[in-house]
């Protein structure tokens, strides 16, 4: 095998200094490896701008579902205010964590950036703390218990609980998927030509307990 | 040629494996009811399908009524919005699907709601109904009822201000896309190769040209063979060292993205089975999807 193309080799330059034309034929191979190896790099090519824009719509998912859970907080505080007054240290920590939710500067390019990320992170989760706190407190208001608003505002909020569970659990496959292709091989070298600006994303931590949104039951 | 057959059964296998693993296994989507626990009598089986049936055919929403015998360890909750995106309840477009989930092994039920629903049948009515409809006949052992009753109150909120919306199936064009790309480079090939061979034997017969043809061919030949051996390494690497990351992983997936990669959607939409109900025809889902809308309760 290797005596045979040792001795092509040498026939081909002997060749090349004959035969003009031969120049040709080689530029005309290398035009069909090139063209044959772009295409076949074409599906890895759109997939990862594909991923990468799966995981801003799960992002945004994830994004939105907070917002309504933190829209659904002062509702449920003025509520559970009217029966459990006396609850005062629950309720300030349920306000204050929704406070510095509303607050918080979510950068753009907090998919990428850590820190952005981890705050993002502790803030939500800390919110979602304060909350499963609070709903723990109320089981000893049953006038509470039984108010149709406060009811409507649970059903609401366990909801939206699961629809975070959801979003996030989706955000993290998304993500999976998209750093596994611009990390592993061919996806590795596509993104380094192609989409140099694009990098790994950030996901959310399996913190302990941190890893499931805390489930809210009511029953 | 033997090994790159065991390679590709391989493949094939570990890709059915990591399907299998990632999800809860689902009963098969037998009809609009699927009563995998038997709560129900035939006679009310088919008055609920041929009920849900009218129902889709006014709306376009599909309503699927499924008791299961084992929810296999997951919370209502996570079982019940997998199970909606694998059988792909509801239309493509809307996804305006909606599932009674009966559990009665774990005592729960749950009203799973689809993105294009959550704003009619709110996580609020949905519990009102399965507090006040459902759980009370639940608890005197009656499921039958309750699950009638359920169904009831589910279809007159969604009578309520739903505008009815066309029915039209949407082609899955990323698959297209791949089969697209292979046929222009194998045309792309074709043409190729018959120019050139037009041209040599037009012009230059020589040995050297039948070499550069032999080696372009064997270049071309080689590096496919290479970079199939590479892609299926890749791939296996994939499956061995990032657990459920594949493409054959299922579980979570996103609002938009689950719609062109999800496994599940595939045989939503064509391994739906057919109803073994008399004077019904088949049943598959649309392709809808859900985020987790809906309510529980147990009893």
């Amino acid at each position: 095998m290797k005596d045979s193309s040792l001795t092509w080799t040498q026939q081909q330059i002997k060749h090349h200094r004959q035969d003009g034309k031969s120049g040709l034929m080689i530029l005309l191979g290398l035009v069909i490896i090139v063209v044959v190896i772009v295409a076949m790099l074409v599906p890895i090519i759109n997939k990862i701008p594909t991923q990468d824009e799966e995981v801003t719509a799960a992002w945004s998912q994830v994004t939105n579902q907070y917002q309504r859970r933190a829209d659904l907080v002062p509702n449920l505080v003025n509520t559970v205010k009217g029966y459990a007054k006396q609850e005062r240290e629950v309720l300030t920590q349920v306000v204050e964590a929704r406070a510095k939710v509303a607050q918080m500067q979510i950068p753009k390019d907090i998919l990428t950036n850590p820190n952005a990320f981890q705050a993002f992170q502790a803030n939500q989760d800390a919110l979602s703390s304060a909350l499963s706190r609070l709903l723990v407190v109320v089981e000893r208001y049953p006038d509470l218990k039984s108010n149709q608003n406060f009811l409507t505002l649970q059903s609401q909020l366990e909801g939206t609980e699961n629809r975070i569970a959801v979003a996030r659990r989706d955000y993290i496959e998304s993500v999976k998927r998209f750093n596994t292709t611009i990390r592993t091989i061919p996806g590795r070298w596509v993104r380094s030509i192609f989409y140099p600006e694009l990098t790994v994303k950030e996901n959310f931590t399996a913190a302990p307990g941190a890893e499931v949104v805390p489930q809210v039951k009511f029953d | 040629m033997r090994v790159m057959i065991k390679l590709g059964l391989g493949a094939a296998f570990l890709f059915w494996l990591g399907i299998v693993q990632a999800a809860p296994t689902f009963p098969p989507l037998s009809g609009r009811v699927v009563d995998e626990a038997n709560l129900l009598s035939p006679a009310t089986r088919e008055a609920i399908t041929a009920q849900l049936e009218a129902h889709e055919k006014a709306t376009t929403n599909q309503v699927v009524v499924v008791t299961v015998a084992d929810l296999q360890g997951y919370p209502i909750e996570d079982y019940g919005y997998q199970l909606g995106r694998h059988w792909g309840i509801g239309q493509a477009e809307h996804d305006n699907g909606v599932l009674l989930i009966v559990a009665p092994k774990e005592r729960k039920v749950r009203i799973e709601v689809g993105y294009g629903l959550e704003g009619t049948l709110t996580d609020a009515l949905s519990h009102d109904i399965i507090q006040n409809r459902i759980l009370p006949r639940f608890r005197k052992q009656q499921y039958e009822a309750g699950i009638i009753e359920g169904v009831n109150a589910i279809l007159a909120v969604l009578q309520g201000d739903y505008t009815p919306v066309s029915k039209k199936k949407v082609s899955n064009q990323s698959q297209n896309l791949h089969v697209g790309t292979f046929i222009s480079l194998f045309m792309f090939l074709l043409i190729v190769g018959e120019l050139s061979s037009m041209w040599l034997r037009g012009r230059l017969r020589s040995g050297l040209t039948l070499a550069a043809v032999a080696f372009i061919a064997g270049w071309i030949f080689i590096s496919m063979a290479v970079g199939f051996i590479l892609a299926m390494l890749v791939f296996l690497l994939h499956q061995f060292i990032g657990s459920g990351g594949g493409p054959g992983a299922s579980g979570g997936t996103g609002r938009h993205h689950h719609r062109y990669d999800y496994p599940g959607r595939g045989y939503g939409s064509y391994g739906g089975g057919y109803s073994s109900g008399g004077g019904f025809g088949g049943f598959s889902g649309g392709g809808g999807s859900f985020g987790g809308g809906g309510a529980s309760g147990g009893w």
